[in-house]
């Protein structure tokens, strides 16, 4: 009995359990408590899929077993056990775990604690998988905020249920406790979501769009058993689901993609070729060109002169056919994505100007400085956008032309780059000629210049190592190229859902050559939005990174259409 | 020159990649005198009141908060016309700022009234509401005896600079420290390429331009807002909530925006002109939602010593656009907003500086702490009043005369705030706003 007992005892106990870590109230019980931070923390890079440092923690046995750094479990002796004693250093200390600016709170750091001086109890039966680590600003706020808030709130407070505010959503309501931390089988809050359509305590309602997708409902599952952590002072407003960024509109999507396959007779490589498209009702054009599938060694070579680490080891990548735009995208366009009314006045827009899910992808606000800081609009290149931005943008592109435009992976922008080269740049290997081919900060009178103006790579895309660096779609990750060897390397995108760091390629008017080979890679930063004066900051605009553009690329085949509301919504801007 | 464009712009571009985080920005202290140590505040806590909680008000906050590390620093009181406003401002803040930011719900304060109760419980407040409000702030803070941070512009009409100004005189006399955000004062390659342009490196300055040539910046429409509140809002209500395009809260566009560029001018020179004439018009942003400001003006103002200064601002997609300063001389030309000068003295600023919406803070709480004296307001309202002249030039199609202009007994402000009370530009059966009247309309 006592394992099920410290939870769900009354309002004072519960209070106690946000206060003291776990371990101060009785035995750590391993399903409830821990299995959930393993997996939602460690098991990630820890699992037969993914095994960093040789250590896997999907088993007690392989736990005790450790890795290059010897036995991650010493049951008993937590200060023995680096599954302990990693998680508590510094946190700014390099060897810290998890890794990347993430720690475990410290009621989880002192369960893992209990746990291990009780003698680590681990079911043998019970093998982790990786699970979602959820954060709550990022993660469910957002759920509460567009699903629950508006009826569980001041004023609203049905079934005696607050949810706009810690206190009032770990007092619970009429039907109970909402929220029991790390039992997310007795909390309400996930409980509910899960119940059939026809039953009358189902939440939301089904006339308030309940039930919930699965994903969501699986997030507040996890988020309770991770320990349902709710940062202080934090108030929950009502939101519109489709307000945020966050999350996909699927049913616009959906509707997209339908048109998009009806819109697509063309599916054979070797018919494919350049074309020119043309944004309805304005005349604005650009002109993507046609690359054939194949493979190509992406990254440089360890003597290539200017060479970084990240740049390595070289991997062989195998992509499919897709096409890509012969230059970057430019204000023409762009424009027509910012200020979609006033440039329809302006154009005087034909009639096929409005098309009614081109109208809905969501837009960026109207800045209150002058985004091309004064260096040119017309045939100059976009800038400053952040990757939110540049998803939208190729949402609505898709919507406009009725083809599947997304960000180029980074392989894909490596492939392109190189057109069959394996020199540093794709004229050769020499940087002192680059002002021969392209923008950089010696020749662009520091601004960025017309596109298409310099000569075109051997594939005839033009700019790709200057005028603007180009954001891709994959986050970045230092070391990913290890995991890309070894057949891993077909059509590969790196997901996720951390704001930073995300990767760019390619250099700028304000780059020199070392910055602009082929293979050089670029971490984006917070930094890049620092002159943003506002809170929050924009999720549309970095002002600070005007050396940054953009570039679409459209895949032969087209992606189911879940794969396409990744691509179109594969992050959470809110810094 | 090439060698040291090189040298100067891989600097800058390490700006770009983040690598480096060097603080410039304390040159403009570095001509201040020591503290006398008279009076300290630097190991008090400091309890600051925010007033206007939209975005940027908001990002105020934010970086006074972050001046934590000068002494400890609490976010107590908030004030707000609109309950939703406040609360979506006081979530970020605490998400960012945890337990620097304590401001129960009796230290929230709503309506037209409510910045006299949070400004009692601060010793600074930071004043972000849409400009028209501005002056009855200031004179409220100050009459209070608190120090203040006040954005631009400080004012939107001759009788608001008046006020600013006279408050402006009492807060020196109260030891307290203003600072107005016109943050290119704290940027560091402004400063620098202004000291080099007042030390000659372009000769005597004979003309100076400046611009705000972007697009539209955000709109609220009436219906959008209705749909949003499902219910009619009151003519007050509107207004302050799109406000951007009414003349009393805002100043039109001229004033609260292209403010920036003509006070670096300003800065340039020393001095503020003594008369404008210019031209101006709605010609392409015409609609039910865009109230009664223009699309355009275009003004020549001249200083005391004969010198003009061009000045544009627009709000027309597709056209040039610029936000830029540029000064010429009699030995050269100066990109100020580039920090490039060209000529006898060919230069190229190659430092960085913080982010001047940081160092603005840094620089008036280090004065507060340090009992520094630090006061912007009288600058801050004769930049205001400087693009007041350039809107009353526009608008009439005359040339104005500073003293005339700064002594008009023309205010724009509504008799009475409430929300059912009645602005002084009201739409007309169709709508639509009436835009001044070029030839026409009195404006001194």
């Amino acid at each position: 009995m006592k394992s099920i007992m410290p939870y769900h005892v009354g309002a004072s106990s519960m209070v106690l359990s946000l206060i003291f870590p776990l371990a101060m109230q009785g035995e750590v019980d391993f399903n409830q408590h821990i299995k959930p931070i393993l997996e939602s923390a460690c098991l990630s890079c820890h699992n037969p899929d993914n095994i960093k440092g040789e250590l896997l923690l999907n088993t007690r046995a392989n736990a005790i077993k450790g890795g290059e750094y010897g036995a991650a479990l010493v049951p008993g002796k937590p200060e023995e056990s680096s599954l302990y004693t990693l998680t508590v250093l510094d946190p700014d200390d390099d060897d810290i775990m998890p890794p990347k600016g993430d720690p475990l709170t410290q009621e989880q750091t002192e369960s893992l604690k209990a746990w291990i001086e009780e003698g680590a109890t681990w079911p043998e039966d019970i093998e982790l998988k990786p699970a979602m680590r959820v954060d709550f600003v990022q993660d469910v706020q957002p759920i509460l905020e567009q699903n629950c808030v508006s009826c569980h709130r001041e004023g609203h407070a049905d079934g005696n249920l607050r949810l706009d505010h810690k206190e009032g959503a770990f007092a619970g309501g009429k039907s109970g406790k909402a929220i029991i931390p790390g039992r997310s089988s007795l909390s309400s809050l996930y409980t509910f979501t899960i119940l059939p359509e026809d039953h009358d305590d189902l939440m939301p309602p089904t006339k308030k769009d309940g039930p919930m997708p699965a994903e969501k409902c699986d997030i507040l599952r996890f988020w309770i058993d991770q320990g349902a952590q709710w940062p202080e002072g934090i108030t929950l407003v009502p939101r519109k689901a489709d307000a945020g960024p966050s999350g996909a509109n699927m049913e616009l999507v959906n509707a997209m993609h339908q048109r998009i396959l009806e819109n697509t007779t063309l599916t054979d490589e070797s018919s494919m070729n350049d074309y020119t498209e043309t944004l309805a009702g304005t005349g604005v054009q650009f002109d993507m060109v046609a690359i054939k599938g194949g493979t190509f060694m992406m990254g440089s070579p360890t003597d290539e002169a200017g060479r970084r680490e990240d740049e390595g080891p070289q991997v062989e990548i195998t992509l499919s056919p897709f096409w890509m735009g012969k230059h970057e995208v430019t204000w023409n366009e762009y424009e027509l994505f910012m200020y979609p009314e006033e440039m329809a006045r302006l154009l005087n827009a034909g009639d096929d100007y409005h098309d009614p899910l081109a109208d809905a992808v969501s837009k960026p606000t109207k800045p209150y400085v002058e985004m091309s800081f004064g260096m040119g609009k017309d045939g100059y290149p976009a800038i400053s956008m952040t990757q939110h931005a540049a998803n939208k943008y190729c949402q609505w592109l898709s919507a406009k032309t009725g083809h599947f435009y997304r960000l180029p992976t980074e392989a894909e922008w490596e492939y392109a780059c190189r057109a069959g080269t394996t020199t540093a740049f794709w004229f050769g290997d020499d940087g002192e000629k680059i002002g021969d081919y392209e923008w950089f900060a010696d020749n662009a009178d520091f601004k960025y210049q017309k596109v298409g103006t310099k000569k075109a790579n051997p594939w005839g895309l033009h700019d790709m190592h200057g005028n603007v660096a180009e954001w891709v779609i994959d986050a970045y990750d230092a070391e990913r190229y290890a995991g890309l060897a070894d057949g891993n390397g077909i059509d590969p995108y790196q997901f996720s859902d951390k704001l930073y760091p995300r990767t760019v390629r390619g250099g700028s008017w304000d780059d020199y050559p070392e910055a602009m080979r082929s293979a050089a890679r670029r971490a984006s930063d917070a930094q890049w939005k620092m002159q943003d004066p506002q809170l929050p900051k924009s999720i549309w605009y970095l002002t600070d990174a005007q050396f940054l553009g953009i570039r679409v690329v459209r895949p032969l085949k087209t992606p189911p259409a879940d794969e396409i509301a990744r691509y179109w919504n594969n992050l959470n801007e809110r810094d | 020159m090439k060698d040291d464009n090189q040298k100067q712009d891989s600097v800058t571009r390490r700006r770009f990649l983040g690598q480096s985080s060097t603080v410039v920005g304390t040159t403009m202290l570095g001509s201040l005198a020591l503290p006398s140590g008279v009076f300290s505040a630097q190991n008090d806590e400091l309890k600051i009141a925010l007033i206007g909680c939209g975005g940027r008000g908001s990002g105020a906050a934010d970086q006074a908060l972050n001046t934590h590390d000068q002494g400890p620093i609490k976010l107590v009181a908030m004030a707000d016309a609109f309950e939703d406003r406040l609360e979506g401002s006081l979530n970020n803040l605490a998400r960012k700022h945890g337990d620097r930011v304590d401001v129960p719900e009796d230290r929230r304060f709503y309506g037209f009234e409510g910045y006299k109760q949070a400004i009692a419980l601060a010793d600074v407040v930071i004043l972000a509401t849409p400009p028209g409000f501005r002056p009855i702030h200031f004179e409220e803070a100050v009459r209070q005896g608190k120090h203040v941070f006040m954005e631009k512009p400080v004012a939107t009409d001759a009788p608001g600079v008046r006020k600013v100004l006279a408050a402006a005189e009492e807060a020196k006399k109260k030891n307290l420290k203003v600072g107005v955000g016109l943050q290119r004062h704290h940027q560091a390659g402004y400063i620098e390429t202004i000291k080099r342009l007042q030390d000659g490196a372009i000769g005597d300055i004979i003309t100076t331009r400046a611009y705000w040539n972007g697009n539209t910046p955000w709109v609220r429409k009436r219906a959008d807002l209705e749909k949003q509140y499902g219910r009619k809002l009151t003519e007050m209500e509107y207004q302050m909530r799109n406000w951007y395009y009414f003349v009393w809260i805002c100043g039109d566009h001229i004033t609260e925006q292209h403010i920036h560029n003509l006070d670096v001018i300003n800065w340039l020179k020393n001095d503020y002109p003594v008369r404008a004439n210019g031209m101006g018009g709605a010609e392409v942003r015409i609609g039910i939602d865009y109230g009664e400001i223009f699309d355009h003006h275009t003004v020549e103002f001249e200083y005391a010593d004969g010198s003009r200064m061009y000045s544009q601002c627009r709000h027309q997609v597709g056209c040039w656009n610029s936000v830029s300063e540029h000064a010429h001389g009699s030995k050269g030309s100066a990109e100020i907003n580039r920090y490039v000068i060209r000529g006898a003295n060919d230069w190229r600023f190659g430092g960085q500086g913080k982010n001047p919406y940081q160092q603005e803070h840094d620089d008036l709480f280090h004065a507060i702490r340090n009992n520094i004296d630090y006061n912007e307001a009288e600058n801050g309202a004769k930049s205001s009043m400087t693009s007041i002249l350039g809107r009353m030039a526009t608008y009439s199609g005359k040339v104005v005369e500073w003293k005339d202009a700064i002594n008009s007994e023309i205010s724009t402000l509504p008799e009475k705030f409430a929300w059912d009370a009645m602005p002084k530009s009201l739409p007309g059966p169709d709508g639509m706003y009436a835009t001044a009247v070029p030839g026409k309309s009195i404006v001194v």
